[in-house]
């Protein structure tokens, strides 16, 4: 089991492999659907500080506020094929080192997560109590009016968040390698 | 609108959203005994049925997609479904200040989400009468991510070489289960909906989330097929969160209604191992909720 802080330097990332189990420290932003079309199409600035070798989290939580202050009450990770059409330039323009969520990304994702040095996540999709407790501080909260809470970027410090490298800096992806298996199966199923 | 009723529907949400249903519970714990100790499948039942545990303890959501409310009421003739109606809204509400639901309600046009579950058409509450006395109100949270791997066919399909038979209809659910790989959240449950219309197919197939694990299917033939396809599904090898595996999907249920000698749809639907459903049973007021 590995331990890395965030920000993480490209060559620790380029140090992981498909498989290895990982416990992250330090600022995640989470994003989704409304906030990698924003990302893409405004290029906003305010994350500039964030994600320069930051890591992105898939997620739309289920928050609680005391007083002023916001907390995680279960926040797994989302499908991210959604956010396929968008990643690989978010990881280019914004200088990213990791995306977490759930289900693996696409082409685009892997050939960005090579050229820029670059991994995805995977985290349990379901574990939403469980991995809310890693969450140690809602930071920050943006753009939570317009695009109300799942869809907000939440600025978030984790403590022990557990992932797995599903798709490494170096080309290979679990997803991948599941998908061609699977593949042979299902066509010899369909000649039975 | 009563507001014992608001407060025992309030209940009925709470403990679906935070507590797995134990058949469920049960088979991710036999799944994960299937796999090799220390490896990436063993290791994802494992968080899952520690967060399962966290979640029933803690009080808190199981999963943050909280789904899509889908509630059926079966009720005798004469009771007021409208007041029912607003009822479950304000429990759905409640719930949500409760922080045991996401707000998942958004308008698809403006983008605003109403923050509190209700808007048109949600909560999904379908009323169906009956001759017995008491009430019964199911409950399911249906999640997102598994809700949009769910597919629909219009046999005959060439592309797919599947006709108007059972084995047209095997083809659909590979072809369905085999497309949706992870990202479903497997292990899933499929349901499927052959014949009825467009809109009629979907439902069928997602009323089946409903039915226990390992409960048979009153049609021998359809039980047969059932038994059959979890058998073939499983070959995948897609395994928990699609990180390759034994289990690919917890169960298979099958159901079919008349369908219009034109069409023939066969809807296949997904539920996400985080399978929320309950029930609840009111007779002369008073709540009893299922245990399974």
């Amino acid at each position: 089991m590995t331990k890395l802080e965030i920000p993480i330097p490209e060559d620790k990332i380029r140090e992981l492999k498909v498989g290895d189990t990982v416990l992250l420290t330090g600022i995640v932003v989470t994003a989704r659907d409304a906030g990698h079309k924003l990302m893409v199409e405004e290029r906003p600035r305010f994350l500039d500080d964030r994600l320069r070798g930051g890591v992105i989290y898939h997620c739309g939580p289920v928050v609680k506020k005391d007083g002023e202050r916001w907390s995680f009450v279960a926040a797994g990770p989302t499908t991210s094929s959604r956010e396929e059409p968008y990643q690989a330039k978010v990881i280019e323009s914004y200088g990213v080192r990791g995306v977490i969520g759930k289900g693996g990304m696409g082409e685009a994702t892997q050939e960005a997560c090579r050229k820029f040095g670059a991994v995805y996540f995977h985290a349990v999709g379901g574990c939403g109590t469980a991995i809310a407790r890693a969450v140690r501080e809602v930071v920050a909260v943006h753009k939570l009016e317009e695009f109300g809470t799942p869809e907000a970027f939440w600025v978030i410090r984790v403590e022990d968040f557990p992932v797995i490298v599903t798709i490494d800096a170096h080309g290979n992806s679990v997803h991948e390698r599941v998908r061609e298996a699977s593949k042979k199966v299902y066509e010899e199923l369909l000649k039975k | 609108m009563s507001e014992k009723l608001v407060e025992q529907l309030y209940e009925l949400i709470r403990s679906a959203s935070t507590e797995l249903p134990p058949d469920i519970e049960q088979a991710l714990r036999e799944a994960g005994r299937q796999e090799p100790a220390g490896g990436m499948a063993a290791n994802t039942f494992g968080a899952i049925l520690d967060n399962v545990g966290m979640a029933r303890q803690a009080v808190t959501p199981i999963c943050q997609d909280t789904g899509y409310l889908i509630f059926y009421v079966y009720h005798p003739v004469g009771i007021d479904t409208l007041a029912f109606r607003r009822s479950i809204d304000a429990a759905a509400e409640k719930a949500t200040k409760a922080i045991l639901l996401r707000p998942n309600a958004v308008d698809p046009i403006t983008g605003k989400n109403t923050g509190t579950n209700v808007g048109t058409n949600a909560p999904y509450v379908t009323f169906k009468a009956w001759e017995r006395d008491e009430i019964r109100v199911k409950l399911m949270l249906k999640g997102g991510g598994s809700e949009n791997v769910g597919a629909q066919y219009k046999l005959p399909d060439t592309a797919l070489g599947a006709g108007r038979d059972l084995k047209g209809i095997r083809r659909c659910v590979l072809d369905a289960v085999y497309k949706a790989q992870g990202q479903g959240c497997a292990p899933g449950i499929i349901g499927v909906g052959v014949g009825g219309d467009r809109a009629t197919s979907y439902l069928l197939s997602k009323e089946q989330f409903f039915r226990h694990l390992g409960s048979a299917n009153e049609d021998p033939q359809l039980d047969a097929f059932e038994k059959e396809l979890h058998a073939d599904l499983n070959q995948l090898g897609i395994g928990p969160m699609g990180f390759g595996g034994k289990t690919t999907v917890l169960g298979v249920f099958v159901a079919k209604q008349h369908r219009h000698p034109a069409t023939f749809y066969v809807a296949v639907s997904y539920m996400c191992w985080a399978c929320r459903r309950k029930e609840m049973t009111l007779t002369n007021g008073e709540a009893a909720y299922d245990q399974a």
